[in-house]
């Protein structure tokens, strides 16, 4: 049972499956995302309060839960890494943070585009939009505390530190707006039971969800693949593998 | 239809730079790693050779 | 000669005060940053002593928190670069113990002092007499709870040579929490509404980070160190 789990702190393993998993999640991705957007954009019907403003969703949420997604992957990863000692933790979550940054960067920005015709503003000191914010700090920390040591295990594990302290911050994005007074409206889709929205709006925007994840799946394969050599140059299958 | 489809119902302002930005975000993720992986690779070719040259 | 773990803290903490001491140079540095900067904001906004309350609970904790910053690169770099750290890791008493007290002792002379001298801070920004209790409750937790994050940050910076801008990248954004609570429970006191709930959060950021952050801090010393 416990032989998957080895394979999976095999270096050559972990190249070879990033490689082969890497175009069926870019394709399944795509596919995805073009229903996503082709009926989140043309056939979802306007929302009676905003408009044609809502369909900014399908880009917003998306890139937000994937913000949230993968900073928790590269904190879980690097705690991996740490606990058992096993290197291509770091990998991925080194390959993790850039993607993740993206994506906050991403939410943010279609956050506030939103906003001015939501709420009149671009940007609200509020709970949700200022956590987020400090995610988009915390993943430039890690990534710059990564690159700042001359030992490239030592940086692994400082990142990986810094990520799981870090991680406090997710559950607060998470939780902002049912703790605090929030400017930004609450769960729709994420509540047990049944989501507040109907099921011509609904469908895209789950199509849009795991599109993003999955195209999380396929860049965090290709990056793997240039981490994991980083880390393996002197080993004896990165011949092999690189020759291909 | 086509007409409303390009103007948003007047937030075409807010909704297609936020598409356009979303399309250049992803389209960099893959550059970006497409970039990576082909320089760890030069790197890791650069490594054998000087070992092999170390070798002989 | 065998010292219990309470004594070895009290030890630990006298000669980091004993040292801090031999430099009371290096000692007011940090209180006179706060001092400097709390007076460029109303000398850049030229606002006057009424509006100037409105702003003060933000001027003061931003002046803390970067005041507190100045001061933490040294809290592991000299023991680490002589080997002290090393010997004390090794000397059997925990690397953590070791670490709560150095941290504690640079509470001692940071943030302590630095909750001493706000009520002048506070009188120069036009805050009342009355909140000054809240603003320095909320000072001292404030302080106490950013020594330990900044244990954190300079545990992993501790060898990097440019390590001073790395560390403040990566304790502020932690530390916005803070500001938002402890800036928001001295501008409740001022109000003269009841600033009881945001002191009591202010405590339990307090508490959580001063449970888990001495293992964290060691946890970044012996990676960065080892």
């Amino acid at each position: 049972m416990w032989t998957w789990f080895y394979k999976l702190a095999s270096p050559p393993y972990v190249y070879g499956a990033a490689a082969a998993l890497a175009p069926w999640f870019l394709g399944l991705a795509a596919i995805t995302i073009s229903y996503g957007l082709v009926a989140g954009l043309a056939f979802a019907p306007p929302d009676y309060q905003q408009g044609d403003a809502f369909r900014i969703i399908y880009v917003h949420a998306p890139s937000a839960w994937m913000s949230l997604f993968a900073y928790t992957s590269m904190a879980v990863a690097g705690a991996i890494a740490l606990i058992w000692r096993i290197k291509m933790g770091h990998a991925v979550a080194a390959a993790s943070a850039p993607i993740g940054a993206s994506f906050t960067v991403l939410a943010l920005f279609t956050g506030s585009l939103w906003g001015r015709p939501m709420w009149g503003t671009y940007w609200a000191w509020d709970p949700r939009l200022t956590s987020e914010l400090i995610l988009l700090f915390l993943y430039v920390g890690v990534m710059s505390l990564r690159s700042a040591f001359e030992d490239p295990a030592r940086g692994d594990r400082a990142a990986a530190l810094l990520a799981i302290v870090g991680l406090v911050n997710v559950p607060i994005i998470h939780y902002s707006v049912l703790w605090w007074n929030s400017l930004h409206q609450g769960a729709t889709v994420a509540k047990l039971g049944k989501p507040s929205m109907p099921g011509s709006m609904l469908w895209p925007l789950l199509s849009m969800l795991l599109g993003f994840m999955l195209f999380y799946g396929a860049v965090l394969c290709m990056r793997l693949q240039g981490e994991v050599l980083n880390r393996e140059r002197q080993a004896k299958w990165v011949r092999e593998a690189i020759k291909s | 239809m086509s007409n409303g489809f390009w103007s948003m119902g007047g937030y075409a302002g807010y909704v297609w730079p936020c598409f356009l930005f979303a399309c250049v975000v992803l389209a960099w993720n893959l550059w970006a790693a497409r970039r990576y992986h082909a320089a760890a690779r030069m790197r890791a070719a650069r490594a054998l050779l000087m070992a092999a040259g170390d070798a002989s | 000669m065998n010292v219990g773990a309470l004594e070895a803290f009290g030890l630990v903490v006298r000669r980091e005060l004993c040292l801090s001491f031999r430099r009371p140079d290096q000692l007011l540095q940090p209180l006179v940053f706060f001092l400097i900067v709390t007076t460029l904001f109303p000398l850049g906004l030229s606002l006057q002593l009424s509006l100037l309350r409105d702003m003060a609970p933000g001027v003061l904790w931003v002046a803390a928190l970067l005041s507190s910053l100045l001061s933490l690169d040294a809290l592991f770099k000299s023991d680490a670069d002589d080997g002290t750290l090393e010997q004390l890791a090794l000397s059997g008493q925990g690397l953590t113990l070791i670490v709560v007290a150095k941290t504690f002792a640079h509470w001692l002379v940071t943030g302590a002092a630095l909750v001493l001298v706000s009520p002048i801070v506070g009188t120069a920004l036009g805050i009342p007499g009355s909140a000054f209790a809240t603003m320095m409750l909320s000072l001292g937790l404030g302080t106490l709870t950013l020594s330990w994050l900044g244990a954190i940050g300079a545990g992993l910076t501790v060898g990097l040579r440019r390590g001073n801008v790395l560390l403040s990248l990566i304790v502020l954004p932690l530390a916005m929490p803070l500001l938002i609570f402890g800036a928001g429970a001295t501008d409740r006191a001022i109000s003269g509404v009841s600033a009881t709930g945001a002191l009591y959060f202010l405590a339990a950021l307090c508490v959580f980070t001063c449970t888990l952050a001495p293992f964290a801090a060691t946890v970044a010393l012996r990676i960065t160190l080892e």
